[in-house]
């Protein structure tokens, strides 16, 4: 679950990290009677990147021109995402920037701590460009992360005397942050030098959705859709696409693959439902419910192989929950034959092979 | 022969008196896998199909010579239960559970390296040696014994493309699941140096998803060393970026992740890659110079 920049902000002053002064408005008139000195940046909370180029962010030295820019700002569209609040702080004379992160590195199954001098910008870019600006370093979780390691990373992108000491709090308040509120990354770019101090000019920290439940007291995600919400409260897995055919499987994989197969054969998949593993007669009439409120939805293709998860109970949440839309049926895998007696006897016929389905469906759409 | 587990693989149950535990202990046990022990802490003393549950893994291995785990145990408590198996050096430890955070995952993948155990998942259906022994969910009837390794980062995939196989003819000598989150034990390159290790294993199945770039490092391992065969499927081909795809580990950033990257990876390496999963069995079978009747 990434955080908004506001959010993130705000358990950085938790960690005592030092970031600019400055509240969230959701309309113009909340800049009235902000006990902030100008000049102030306004900038978007948007979970898509890209919001400075946007027009996202924006300064303002006088009241007029921070009203002018926080109407133009607030319900402004980037790439989808729709602007409902400003982070309105006071704006830093910056001086060198420099980048610092924790991330979870998939590969090497550590987490990693990166440095780099070549803040600002997109760090991706200096990987890919410049290597040798990015100090790393990977972290056994039962040491952790010591005053060693930032000292080294400091060093190595050219920090000293009272900088380093600021950027050796700084890295292990992150860490601290890292580790306590279960991140996959925290990420500060820039981290620039505001006067004599090391200040986070912007903030970015995803949570391991896998954790939320060690942390009852995270904002809610606001990533996902009225319907994705739906689905997980009921313990579904649902992306939702641009399509027309819906799409319900068990298993991640296969499901992925199912979405592959219709594409494959000319047919535009409207989602990713996995029901899981072992879902019953209710997790499937849920899911039904669920991909069938999508607009646009124009068939139905359900993809079942039975493991842990019992066809029968499938074929008795079909026949409970029948969609509004054309339907086609892949059913094999444990109790089978159950399964396809139920469907028959409701008049539905369940396919074997998931290809022959898969084009049955494409071709209902397509109304041949 | 076998990668991972065979005949001689003493199962350990860690949860084995939870819902998933016991109803798979005893899949399990039809298989002909030998479940010698359960552990559930404060249950110790009952059975469950006639396998001893004991409070502690260390009591278990003392009483029962357990050398592999099995953890069912809900994510919260996974860690602590692979710890513990690890300690105990039961090799493999396999995690079926879900949804462990990744700190966690983190702190049991370096003390089994520490520890020189492999870890397999978390999130993940287990190991199947066809014929031998079984560790995890995947389903009994699947699978027969035979030349194809299988490796994999997804359940039902898996059980489509085995499936497969098995209604060819084609048998398995083991099919390992590794499991759909960002971060797991045995990786898509132990696995294929295991097989490339295994003579009984003709030709390896690749099955892989979007997120990450476990393929991209099989791939280059296929290059530099394989002499095997391998057969790749890639799930994910239009999944669009920035999305989890069901598993916690099946997302594709701005850097790394997409279906293309890992198909392309693979071929340049030299493996054959299906464009549906039905063209697998297919591609195993030339490979293997087969014959259908």
């Amino acid at each position: 679950m990434k955080l908004h920049e506001f959010q993130a902000k705000e358990l950085f002053a938790k960690y005592s990290i030092p970031v600019q002064k400055g509240t969230v408005i959701e309309n113009p008139q909340q800049l009235d009677g902000l006990s902030l000195h100008f000049p102030l940046v306004l900038k978007a909370q948007v979970l898509v990147g890209g919001r400075g180029k946007a027009g996202g962010i924006k300064l303002a030295k006088t009241p007029a021109e921070a009203k002018q820019h926080a109407r133009a700002i607030l319900g402004m569209q980037i790439k989808g995402e729709t602007v409902k609040r400003l982070l309105v702080a006071e704006a830093a004379e910056i001086g060198a920037e420099y980048y610092l992160a924790f991330i979870v590195d998939r590969g090497a199954g550590r987490l990693v701590a990166i440095a780099s001098a070549a803040g600002g910008i997109d760090i991706e870019n200096v990987a890919r460009t410049a290597p040798e600006k990015i100090a790393k370093v990977a972290l056994d979780p039962f040491l952790g992360f010591q005053s060693f390691h930032a000292r080294g990373l400091g060093g190595q992108i050219g920090l000293g005397g009272a900088l380093l000491t600021d950027f050796v709090k700084i890295a292990a308040a992150l860490y601290h942050l890292c580790t306590t509120e279960d991140a996959e990354l925290v990420e500060i770019n820039p981290l620039a030098v505001v006067g004599d101090r090391l200040l986070a000019i912007d903030a970015k920290v995803i949570i391991d959705d896998n954790a939320v439940f060690r942390h009852p007291d995270l904002p809610k995600n606001e990533e996902l859709t009225e319907l994705e919400q739906l689905a997980r409260a009921s313990g579904l897995s649902y992306v939702e696409l641009d399509g027309e055919i819906a799409i319900i499987g068990n298993g991640a994989g296969l499901v992925m693959s199912t979405l592959d197969v219709v594409a494959h054969f000319g047919g535009r998949p409207a989602n990713f439902l996995d029901v899981g593993g072992g879902a019953t007669e209710e997790n499937m009439a849920q899911a039904i419910d669920i991909v069938a409120r999508k607009p646009g939805v124009r068939a139905l293709f359900v993809n079942i192989f039975g493991g842990i998860t019992r066809c029968d109970d499938i074929a008795r949440g079909i026949t409970a929950s029948p969609p509004p839309v054309q339907m086609v049926v892949r059913l094999t895998g444990t109790n089978e034959e159950e399964g396809r007696k139920i469907l028959q006897a409701a008049g539905i016929h369940a396919y074997l092979d998931p290809e022959e389905a898969a084009q049955r469906v494409v071709s209902l759409v397509r109304g041949r | 022969m076998s990668v991972l587990i065979d005949r001689h693989t003493r199962v350990l149950v860690q949860g084995i008196t939870g819902y998933q535990g016991e109803f798979h202990t005893g899949r399990m046990l039809e298989f002909g896998s030998q479940v010698v022990a359960g552990v559930t802490p404060g249950k110790g003393g009952q059975r469950i199909h006639g396998v001893p549950v004991y409070h502690t893994v260390e009591e278990a291995v003392r009483e029962t010579r357990a050398n592999a785990a099995c953890i069912f145990v809900p994510a919260r408590g996974a860690k602590e239960a692979a710890l513990e198996a690890i300690s105990a050096h039961l090799d493999p430890v396999v995690i079926i559970s879900e949804g462990m955070p990744v700190h966690d995952v983190l702190q049991v993948v370096e003390y089994a390296r520490r520890s020189q155990v492999q870890v397999v998942g978390p999130n993940c259906p287990g190991v199947t040696s066809p014929g031998q022994c079984k560790i995890g969910i995947m389903p009994n009837h699947l699978f027969k014994p035979g030349p194809v390794g299988v490796v994999s980062r997804s359940g039902t995939l898996t059980y489509e493309i085995v499936a497969g196989l098995t209604s060819r003819g084609i048998g398995q000598t083991t099919a390992i699941g590794l499991g759909g989150d960002p971060v797991v034990g045995v990786s898509f390159t132990d696995a294929l140096r295991m097989f490339q290790d295994d003579p009984q294993t003709k030709v390896v199945v690749l099955i892989g998803e979007i997120g990450g770039s476990a393929e991209e490092d099989a791939a280059a391992f296929v290059k530099d060393t394989m002499s095997k065969a391998v057969i790749g499927y890639i799930a994910g081909r239009t999944a669009p970026p920035g999305k989890r795809m069901g598993h916690a580990g099946a997302v594709i950033t701005p850097s790394e992740g997409t279906a293309a990257a890992k198909i392309e990876a693979l071929q340049r390496a030299g493996a054959r890659v299906a464009t549906l999963p039905g063209e697998v069995a297919d591609l195993v079978r030339d490979v293997l110079g087969e014959v259908t009747q």
